[in-house]
């Protein structure tokens, strides 16, 4: 086995020992990145010398004695998560050039921990999409099959963790954006609960939804890379304050007395066969081990993606009007008067989806619309959230599938905005409502792309989430499966 | 047609967008589409039913008010389009 193939739990032990070097991890990496990222087009920028000199950094740290989990341990981190002094771009051409003068808190943080970033992965423009093809380096590519999407927006975390292409990675989830991409390349990834991990640094797309969580190759590494970067932090307005538990020490506590709730919102005609099959294999194994399975009900599931793409879009428009060529960024040169500086700059640095986003969120926030989208929209969610705290009353944790399908081709839905949106149908809800959600590979389709399971949890209940999702890990034929590479 | 290309005009120019005319057509087109399929929301009773804005019930979030370090001038500005000394240039306003 190589180095680049492990897990961050095996490395750790091995680098506890001093049996490996995290020098040679990340030089085993750095070669893997180097034959296969013009392949799969995981990276937006790959920083060989910062990685290096992190690493040796660590080597000396261990020499000492000061190991913690994610010491020596190469990460890949989304390209919305600024990193001082390395280019983020969020997919955009509008910030092709922009260098953060500062870390992101969750960076502050595996940096004390010593871990290594081996560079910045691709994702759609701004975090808005479901396949990673609208960046302005192009779509990411499936490590399962070249011609699907890798999912999105994190496409290039997901794809690098698949791949071996680093041992585990940083995304950003605002309506599914870890679930459904950990979902369509076959690996582990947790959406965290609104306010539980620090958002300092990670560029806004819509602020009441965004989160930063781990996509990891399984389970325990979810729970260490999440344990690691969750907490308090007075730089971020929305952080919450509460005592967070050992997720690894409790990581094998079992899932007996678990009350696993079945939403019929969720197993819905329009969704593939293959993906009912294997979450209903999924919650008749949770069933066989010792879960109690109960049948709930979500009734305003059907308007999630109605209120998403209206709330969503609208914080949107709003956020991204800081992207106006004065302080950071493109500046288009084809003018010579403010107003036209502005909508030139923001026309040529933006693609069409992102404008498509700014344009309905505008046209939702404008005079006179504002009633009839923003706040009924609003009004929705706060139904969809009374849905969840009944659904909560009654069970532990919710197991739905991540996406209607396995992954769809390149270039299927690009065209079709409606039908990319409605591809979210199973992730919105719960980020609407802020509770956390795990997507853990359980199956795989006839045609050999994977198939995940989602586990939706009540607020804070991340821990109960890992137990569960472990559980389904160990019970999967295919969880362990990796791409022929 | 909820939005005539008129209104994706005013649209675009609320969002500080110059977009070509193929765009413009397209985009509105698109946002009909879209906000046609918005309309299931109005098949929802919301009287009396509180927006929500956060997920979570955040109160003010306050610190101790003690001064921290900040990003030094040069820092803050390294990323400029165009600069003069302390300030960000701009095409002229008036």
């Amino acid at each position: 086995m190589e180095l680049f193939e492990h897990t961050i739990s095996q490395l750790h032990e091995q680098l506890k020992k001093r049996q490996i070097s995290s020098l040679d991890i990340t030089e085993s990496l750095l070669k893997r990145i180097d034959q296969l990222d013009g392949i799969l087009h995981t990276y937006i920028t790959i920083t060989p010398e910062g990685a290096r000199k992190q690493a040796k950094e660590a080597d000396q740290r261990v020499g000492t004695g000061q190991i913690s989990p994610l010491t020596g341990i190469p990460l890949a981190v989304k390209d919305n998560i600024s990193i001082v002094n390395t280019p983020t771009t969020c997919g955009s051409r509008i910030l092709k050039n922009y260098i953060p003068p500062y870390d992101a808190t969750v960076i502050q943080i595996l940096r004390k921990e010593g871990a290594v970033f081996l560079g910045k992965t691709n994702m759609d423009e701004f975090a808005m999409g479901s396949s990673t093809e609208n960046s302005f380096i192009g779509p990411t590519r499936n490590p399962w099959n070249r011609d699907y999407v890798a999912g999105g927006s994190s496409g290039g975390s997901a794809t690098a963790v698949t791949a071996s292409l680093c041992i585990a990675a940083l995304g950003s989830d605002t309506g599914g954006s870890i679930r459904q991409p950990a979902s369509h390349c076959g690996v582990v990834g947790l959406k965290p609960t609104y306010g539980l991990v620090s958002r300092f640094g990670l560029v806004a797309f819509a602020s009441s939804l965004d989160q930063i969580g781990p996509i990891t190759k399984d389970v325990r590494d979810c729970a260490m890379l999440l344990q690691a970067i969750c907490g308090f932090d007075q730089h971020d307005s929305t952080s919450i304050n509460t005592s967070v538990p050992h997720y690894m020490a409790n990581l094998n506590k079992g899932i007996k007395g678990l009350k696993v709730g079945i939403p019929k919102e969720y197993f819905i005609e329009g969704t593939d066969k293959e993906v009912i099959e294997t979450v209903e294999s999924a919650i008749a194994s949770l069933g066989s081990q010792g879960a109690e399975l109960i049948h709930v009900s979500l009734p305003h599931t059907e308007y999630a993606i109605a209120t998403y793409y209206i709330i969503a879009p609208s914080e949107a428009s709003s956020n991204l009007a800081r992207y106006d060529g004065v302080r950071y960024g493109l500046r288009s040169e084809d003018t010579d008067d403010l107003e036209s500086m502005y909508t030139m700059t923001r026309a040529q640095g933006f693609g069409p989806e992102v404008m498509r986003r700014i344009m309905l969120g505008t046209y939702a926030l404008s005079k006179g619309y504002y009633d009839a989208f923003f706040k009924k929209a609003s009004q929705v969610r706060t139904l969809m959230i009374n849905d969840f705290r009944q659904a909560f009353s009654k069970c532990h944790v919710l197991v739905t599938p991540v996406a209607p399908t396995p992954a769809f081709k390149i270039g299927e839905k690009i065209d079709d905005p409606l039908t990319m949106y409605l591809s979210d149908i199973f992730t919105v809800s719960p980020s609407l409502a802020g509770i956390p959600c795990i997507s853990v590979p359980y199956g795989m389709s006839s045609n050999g792309l994977p198939i995940g399971v989602q586990i939706m949890g009540n607020y804070f209940d991340e821990l109960t989430l890992i137990q569960a999702a472990n559980v389904l890990e160990k019970t999967s034929d295919t969880s362990h499966h990796r791409p022929p590479f | 047609m909820k939005i005539p290309l008129q209104e994706g005009e005013y649209i675009a120019r609320l969002a500080r967008l110059k977009l070509t005319e193929d765009e413009l057509l397209l985009f509105t087109k698109q946002l009909n589409t879209v906000l046609d399929y918005m309309e299931k929301l109005n098949k929802v009773d919301t009287s009396g039913i509180k927006p929500t804005s956060h997920a979570l019930h955040i109160k003010n979030a306050l610190r101790e008010d003690i001064v921290e370090g900040s990003l030094k001038k040069e820092e803050a500005m390294g990323n400029a389009p165009q600069k003069d000394g302390n300030f960000f240039l701009v095409p002229k306003v008036i």
